[in-house]
């Protein structure tokens, strides 16, 4: 598992869970800032392609986020998908 | 003293909450890894009323998590073996036990009879029938899942008109492909044990009143870490659009299909093919140790790890046809087959051995 950046004054942490973090290879993320969750998508989805085929729902500092959402400085964002076993 | 003295001394708990718990009834869907500890604590608490939904038969790969039944149970009906078992337990609640897979057209009778229902199932297409019957019939749901060695818990529907459901946070199913289930990916059987417990505990801190509960919000717990994260859910606006307009909407929606499962056929197509192609072949992708067997048809038996390697035994057939337990391996099976022969007609077999129209039933 890659070594976590520090945070900055201006990153945000992003965590997964489940598949997700199959797929980004890791369960934490600290990146530089992004603006909104769409731009955190595009560049998510361009450093980790498989991310596309995979539903999953966005959370900001611990509360569902839904479309284009606004990401404060210092920000967890969370990224969630669908579990079906039991 | 009572059976429940050790709850209704606790403060704030008390005689009125013991009341409530006796006056409910609750439907737990499904009695596998999830719903095995959800019918055990349900029952020990003194729900009133417990309904238990499952048209599955045990089998020996059951066995690490599903609690409630042993070595002397395999090939029995899960619902009908956990019913036998809790009324020996307690004579002093109903048992209900419908022996049955929940399908679009039993799940309203079911459901109505019920205030609360938790879902223990193992697969896409029943959790979002569950979650659009109950938000068509304004039931409240306790929602569990797992995967690999994480779990979710949320409770949905539980706040009226302004309720957040399941398809707020995931409007659309996700196909088969996308999110494998325990017969795939494998799971410890302590963590359904530990998911199953907490929707148990929400559905008794739910219906009493008792404590801070999940409405509204989901929690997620890993097994390895012991880290838990919850989060306040938030309405939806493309929520609405994929739930059925109204219950008799539901009746006629296929989940399967919406559920990613298109490529597949139902078993009366199967056979049907089975009859026109003189060099098809029928093929079971399970493991060795999974029941029932299909009796009375000609078939293979080759587990889904071993289909790749085995491919070459297949090149003269001109139909290939594979199911599995539930319909969710033989989609995949259809794709590693369908590398290795673009042109042939391979298909999967909708809903597997479990399927309602399947030859083990008829």
């Amino acid at each position: 598992m890659p070594k976590l950046e520090p945070m900055t004054p201006t990153s945000i942490h992003v965590i997964a869970f489940g598949m997700i973090a199959e797929k980004i290879k890791t369960k934490e993320l600290v990146l530089e800032y992004m603006p909104d969750t769409e731009v955190l998508l595009g560049y998510l989805y361009q450093q980790f392609p498989d991310l596309k085929q995979t539903k999953f729902s966005i959370a900001l500092n611990k509360k569902m986020v839904v479309g284009k959402t606004f990401i404060p400085v210092g920000a967890e964002v969370a990224l969630l998908p669908p579990f079906s076993g039991g | 003293m009572d059976r429940f003295t050790r709850q209704t001394i606790l403060p704030g708990f008390g005689t009125a909450a013991q009341q409530k718990l006796k006056l409910s009834r609750v439907l737990v869907v499904g009695v596998g890894g999830l719903g095995c500890p959800i019918l055990l604590y349900l029952a020990a608490a003194g729900v009133g009323t417990i309904g238990i939904v499952d048209g599955d038969m045990v089998s020996l790969s059951n066995l690490n998590r599903q609690v409630i039944f042993g070595e002397g149970d395999l090939g029995m009906n899960k619902a009908e073996t956990a019913a036998h078992f809790l009324k020996a337990k307690y004579s002093d609640i109903k048992i209900n036990c419908i022996p049955e897979f929940l399908t679009t057209q039993n799940i309203k009778v079911i459901l109505s009879q019920y205030d609360l229902i938790i879902d223990g199932s193992d697969n896409f297409p029943t959790r979002y029938l569950v979650n659009d019957a109950c938000v068509l019939l304004g039931k409240p749901l306790v929602f569990g899942a797992v995967y690999q060695n994480e779990g979710q818990v949320a409770i949905l529907n539980g706040n009226g008109q302004n309720s957040i459901n399941y398809r707020d946070i995931f409007p659309d199913p996700p196909t088969a492909y996308e999110i494998p289930n325990c017969n795939e990916t494998g799971v410890l059987g302590v963590l359904p044990g530990i998911i199953g417990t907490l929707q148990a505990a929400e559905a008794i801190k739910f219906l009493t009143g008792y404590g801070e509960t999940l409405v509204d919000k989901m929690l997620f717990y890993n097994l390895l870490s012991h880290q838990s994260y919850t989060m306040e859910l938030s309405q939806n606006p493309d929520s609405r659009k994929g739930i059925p307009s109204s219950i008799e909407a539901l009746e006629v929606t296929d989940y399967a299909i919406i559920c990613g499962d298109g490529d597949s056929i139902d078993w009366e197509e199967a056979f049907d093919l089975l009859g026109k192609f003189a060099g098809g072949t029928l093929i079971d992708v399970r493991e060795a140790d999974e029941y029932p067997k299909l009796k009375g048809y000609p078939y293979q038996s080759v587990p889904l790890d071993l289909l790749d390697e085995k491919h070459q035994e297949w090149l003269n057939s001109e139909l290939i046809l594979l199911f599995c337990q539930s319909g969710v391996r033989s989609l995949k099976a259809v794709k590693i087959l369908e590398k290795h022969f673009p042109g042939k007609k391979i298909h999967s077999i909708s809903g597997g051995i479990e399927a309602p129209d399947s030859p083990i039933y008829n």
